[in-house]
């Protein structure tokens, strides 16, 4: 094989794990990243490829003589603009509509982009969801303005602390210790009524609901080894937050 | 009235959390359908069946309006469908029951994670009969006329057969 040939045959894997990449740490579940993995695989004529995907790392053979190619996922966050703009391009590979030049350009276009919401519009977003779940979880109205305080707090903090420490739990942790802290003082001031509807409504942004669904769903799918992490992780970052609240209890 | 109050809170919620999981801004407005649709059916449900039970069939609609949401408008279900299961996750549940663990009730939490980790098991497979069934209609729907045409399964040709796969679900689901 010539080194001609090399180049052009080590584009369609770079493609594809690339795609995988931006899918995997936008929150994709695994076996969407490997079979959206395995059709661009077909559409660029790699016929008999093979993908194993956990939430770490992607591996990637493009055929039975080929050299796999490894990718590793340091980060995940929940990014669904990427997980469809990354489909969009996959779908047009497939039909034929884009070549692979176009679609690479695209998806590093993709990889660059960052959140579409400004900060505090998300912070907004997350406070008052805060608040509608605090009068969704039967709380009563007067709950609904300390819940859409607690609820912009614990978001605001979680970035704050997530920018300055590279520890997600840590952050989780101090952002509902924040919660309660605030919720407490908030019900003693007699601006709230149920403490608890309170500080469950505004972790709930927080809370690592998606995530054990996703695992949940990973298990049944047969992948075995992406379900057991994720559920650690969720494990995790619920016992962060869980252990925060409870801090502040054991202090008041 | 209150529940026009949890059908409001729930689509607000819904759109909200689809705003801070990047969904792209013209399906919000779905994603919050999705969201209040879950909703409605779990508390409508909720009135009659266990909340196991009435969960499944919300998931289940969560996921029938989803897949119809993404057929309509070309993106991937799970942008619906996240948005729309939200209301259902019991986060709560989690919280619940990690606060008990911390405080040393140890049998109170036990029951609370138990209860969660059915809950979440109880939404994944809404979510998977729903994109079942779609399958399953998708399927019979393009099977038919190809009957009349030929033979489906030549099991040596995977080239072919790699087609077939590629347009049941034109990459949607």
């Amino acid at each position: 094989m010539s080194n001609g040939a090399i180049a052009t045959g080590q584009e369609p894997v770079r493609l594809c794990l690339l795609a995988g990449k931006i899918m995997l740490q936008s929150g994709a579940e695994t076996y969407r990243v490997e079979d959206t993995m395995s059709r661009m695989a077909t559409a660029m004529g790699l016929v008999s490829s093979h993908s194993s995907v956990t939430p770490t790392m992607i591996i990637f053979q493009s055929g039975e003589t080929e050299p796999a190619k490894l990718v590793r996922i340091a980060d995940r966050t929940t990014d669904l603009q990427k997980v469809s703009a990354v489909n969009d391009v996959s779908r047009k590979l497939s039909s034929g509509d884009l070549s692979v030049a176009v679609a690479h350009q695209m998806l590093i276009e993709i990889d660059l982009s960052t959140h579409a919401y400004p900060v505090f519009l998300q912070i907004t977003g997350a406070a008052i969801a805060s608040g509608c779940f605090t009068l969704m979880f039967k709380g009563s109205f007067p709950d609904f303005i300390p819940g859409v305080l607690c609820g912009g707090l614990a978001f605001s903090a979680f970035i704050l602390f997530h920018r300055l420490v590279k520890v997600k739990f840590f952050a989780e942790f101090t952002a509902s210790l924040l919660v309660g802290l605030l919720a407490m003082l908030l019900v003693t001031l007699g601006i709230g009524v149920s403490l608890d509807k309170i500080i469950i409504g505004s972790v709930m942004p927080l809370v690592p609901g998606l995530v054990i669904t996703n695992a949940v769903r990973d298990l049944m799918a047969g992948h075995l080894v992406s379900g057991l992490s994720r559920g650690a992780e969720a494990f995790l970052t619920a016992f962060a937050i869980g252990a925060g609240i409870a801090v502040m209890f054991t202090f008041f | 009235m209150a529940l026009a109050v949890q059908f409001l809170a729930s689509f607000i919620s819904s759109a909200a959390f689809g705003m801070l999981f990047n969904t792209p801004k013209r399906t919000l407005f779905k994603c919050g359908i999705s969201g209040m649709l879950g909703w409605m059916t779990y508390i409508m449900v909720g009135f009659y069946l266990d909340s196991l039970y009435s969960t499944v069939i919300a998931t289940f609609i969560v996921g029938v309006v989803s897949q119809l949401f993404a057929r309509l408008s070309k993106k991937p279900v799970i942008v619906f469908s996240v948005a729309g299961i939200i209301p259902l996750v019991p986060g709560g549940l989690a919280y619940d029951a990690m606060r008990k663990f911390v405080e040393n009730e140890y049998n109170t939490a036990v029951q609370l994670a138990a209860q969660a980790f059915l809950i979440s098991g109880s939404i994944a497979i809404g979510l998977v009969l729903s994109e079942v069934m779609n399958q399953m209609i998708t399927k019979t729907i393009r099977r038919r006329p190809k009957m009349g045409s030929g033979p489906i399964t030549s099991n040596g040709d995977s080239q072919q057969k790699v087609a077939e796969i590629q347009d049941d679900t034109g990459d949607i689901t």
